[in-house]
């Protein structure tokens, strides 16, 4: 059952393509990931989605469709800002990267909560912060501490903190920014194994976006990678680390150092990210690519869907296979 | 090359707090050789930083020493001082923050060279240089200001800016943490090569347990400002001694270790890193330790040496 359809969604900084035609579906009760360098356009695609994007960003096209289990469609690209005030928070909620810039220093965590809550439910006050107690119980935090101030609570807390609002009326999506890259190993491993405990319990998606593929192959189930704006491989978390079809993603997989088991080489990625304004026509990983062919320059590779997996890379393409089997 | 013995910063506080100190780096002890890497991981707020700037100079420890060649450094000789400054450098986590802005390479490049005795035509000098940190062709890099390069370029030029003092110990303090992970490698690789090949001595400070176990030879464990385990990379990651050690390296994201991983036992909720104000009688883990005993939090645990130089600070592993 698919939640949330995304179709060649296009975002533009003016002349400059951030997001370039991607299309994924995220499912119910599934973790997306979307991995990708900085200027790959993860984030864009994020605010995209939400429809949080400023300007100079612009949607220039496709669509963006919310399936709720009961009741209509709802296109999200095209809401007005009434109906987006609706839905957001009572549907798709967000975590940001850093909880210290997304609660507000000057208010208590529990009038944060209330009134999140009372936006979207006719409740008394007192319920309200009943309900926020609740919520903060959920993520490990004390009861008592709905009274204090987000600089009352450490790094850790505030950021469960952030990830219990975005519970607070029990979304069905909450898309989350790199939630965990302002916290140390040990509180990152505690905040995703307790998101995955909630996710259990409440059954909603999560679009999870982030640089670092080792954290998201132990949490996805399925991963989209981005590079330059666009999707090169979309797969389930298990193949895109055992067996990822596309260069960029093997050269991903072989720049992180394991920390069990053999040593293996570590081979990394040559080159530097290109420039979004001057784009080549090709694809845009070929001037890194360790296995570019000829063709990779003129002709832009699309997803191909093979065994549940799609890929963006013209090696991939059978018609082509035969005619370079040769130079490979 | 480089060694800090019993090195303990205290640093007083202010306002409502005023006559208590918070301890940041606590008795720590390190050794840098030529051509060898040793990491330093911890934390942030383990005192990890506090002891990159002792170790540069850039603060002045409470109690204990630094050698540098094995000669004492006192910073209160200005010519000691001087001297220090030429050959330790340190190369700091954000290039988008240590580089002037408003300064091409050139100059940026011609200021260390000049203040360590160069004149003249730098030209040459400074493209060696950035050559030497793999911007080749460097004529292409010399004009150029910090924002017309990409992060890896700019943190190469802030290694070379290191390099132009013609330092015998480079000090990374988190180096590549702020670049993507497809140009990590490339940058952890040049730092190696300078050790390998220009027998440069490198600390290099992290919280990547899994970079370290690539790229060091050694490696030190530091929480709430004491060291705790220490020894041969491979040792420390792949049999760790301390609970310390083994709660960070069972936390970090691995996915070698898809659908085998055992649940962690929850180590309570609110672990920060533990208050330091006050002196701690005991070892600093033990309110967050699955195998705290009563004494862990009376006195301070003894180092205990296992084999190949490994280390570790706990009372697990005393023989009484």
């Amino acid at each position: 059952m698919t939640l949330l359809e995304v179709r060649d969604l296009v975002v533009e900084y003016g002349t400059v393509r951030a997001v370039d035609k991607v299309s994924f579906d995220v499912g119910r009760g599934e973790i997306f990931g979307v991995l990708g360098e900085s200027g790959s356009g993860k984030t864009t695609l994020m605010t995209a989605i939400t429809r949080l994007q400023r300007p100079p960003a612009r949607i220039a096209g496709g669509t963006v469709a919310y399936r709720p289990a009961d009741g209509t469609p709802v296109e999200l690209v095209g809401c007005t800002p009434k109906q987006l005030r609706e839905l957001r928070w009572e549907r798709v909620a967000v975590v940001f990267q850093s909880a210290m810039s997304s609660l507000n220093p000057v208010m208590r965590v529990g009038t944060q909560f209330a009134d999140a809550i009372r936006a979207h439910r006719s409740v008394k006050r007192a319920e309200a912060w009943d309900r926020a107690a609740e919520l903060l119980e959920l993520v490990g935090i004390p009861r008592d501490r709905v009274g204090s101030y987000p600089h009352e609570l450490s790094g850790g807390m505030r950021q469960r903190a952030a990830i219990a609002l975005s519970l607070a009326c029990r979304p069905d999506l909450v898309v989350m920014d790199e939630p965990t890259t302002a916290v140390d190993v040990v509180m990152q491993r505690q905040i995703l194994d307790n998101l995955k405990e909630l996710q259990a319990t409440f059954g909603f998606s999560v679009l999870f976006v982030t640089h670092d593929l080792s954290l998201l192959v132990e949490l996805a189930d399925r991963i989209m990678v981005m590079y330059a704006g666009r999707a090169v491989e979309i797969a389930s978390a298990e193949d895109i680390y055992r067996d990822p079809q596309h260069p960029y993603t093997q050269g991903l997989r072989d720049s992180f150092p394991s920390l069990h088991g053999p040593r293996r080489e570590l081979r990394g990625i040559g080159g530097a990210p290109p420039d979004l304004r001057h784009l080549p026509t090709g694809c845009a990983f070929e001037p890194r690519c360790p296995q570019r062919v000829d063709d990779c320059r003129e002709t832009l590779p699309l997803l191909i869907e093979r065994d549940r997996t799609q890929a963006a890379c013209l090696l991939l393409d059978d018609r082509l296979e035969v005619r370079h089997a040769g130079s490979r | 090359m480089l060694e800090a013995v019993d090195v303990t910063k205290r640093m007083a506080l202010h306002g409502r707090r005023r006559g208590q100190w918070f301890t940041a780096v606590d008795s720590a002890s390190l050794k840098l050789e030529s051509g060898k890497v040793l990491a330093l991981v911890g934390e942030s707020g383990s005192g990890k930083s506090t002891l990159a700037r002792i170790l540069t100079l850039g603060d002045e420890p409470s109690s204990g020493t630094i050698r540098l060649a094995g000669k004492e450094v006192s910073l209160r000789r200005r010519a000691d001082r001087q001297a220090h400054f030429g050959q330790v450098q340190l190369i700091m986590q954000d290039p988008f923050a240590s580089l002037n802005q408003l300064h091409r390479v050139r100059y940026i490049l011609s200021r260390p060279l000049r203040n360590f005795g160069a004149s003249g035509d730098l030209t040459d000098r400074i493209i060696e240089l950035l050559e030497r940190v793999n911007l080749t062709p460097g004529e292409q890099y010399i004009d150029k200001y910090p924002h017309e390069l990409s992060g890896g370029q700019r943190q190469r030029v802030a290694i070379a800016r290191a390099l132009a003092a013609d330092p015998v110990v480079l000090i990374g303090d988190e180096p590549v943490s702020m670049l993507d992970v497809s140009i990590r490698l490339d940058v952890l690789r040049l730092f190696a090569d300078l050790c390998a090949q220009d027998g440069l001595a490198m600390l290099y400070i992290t919280h990547d347990i899994a970079s370290a176990r690539y790229f060091a030879d050694e490696i030190n464990v530091i929480y709430a400002a004491r060291m705790v385990e220490g020894g041969p990379a491979e040792e420390v990651t792949q049999r760790p001694r301390h609970p310390y050690t083994q709660l960070l390296l069972e936390s970090s994201p691995d996915p070698d270790r898809i659908g085998e991983r055992s649940t962690l036992p929850i180590v309570d909720t609110s672990n920060e890193p533990v208050d330091r104000e006050q002196e701690l009688a005991g070892c600093p883990f033990a309110a967050r330790c699955p195998h705290a005993m009563p004494i862990c939090s009376e006195q301070p645990p003894p180092t205990t040496t296992f084999a190949e130089g490994h280390w570790s600070r706990c009372w697990l592993h005393t023989e009484s």
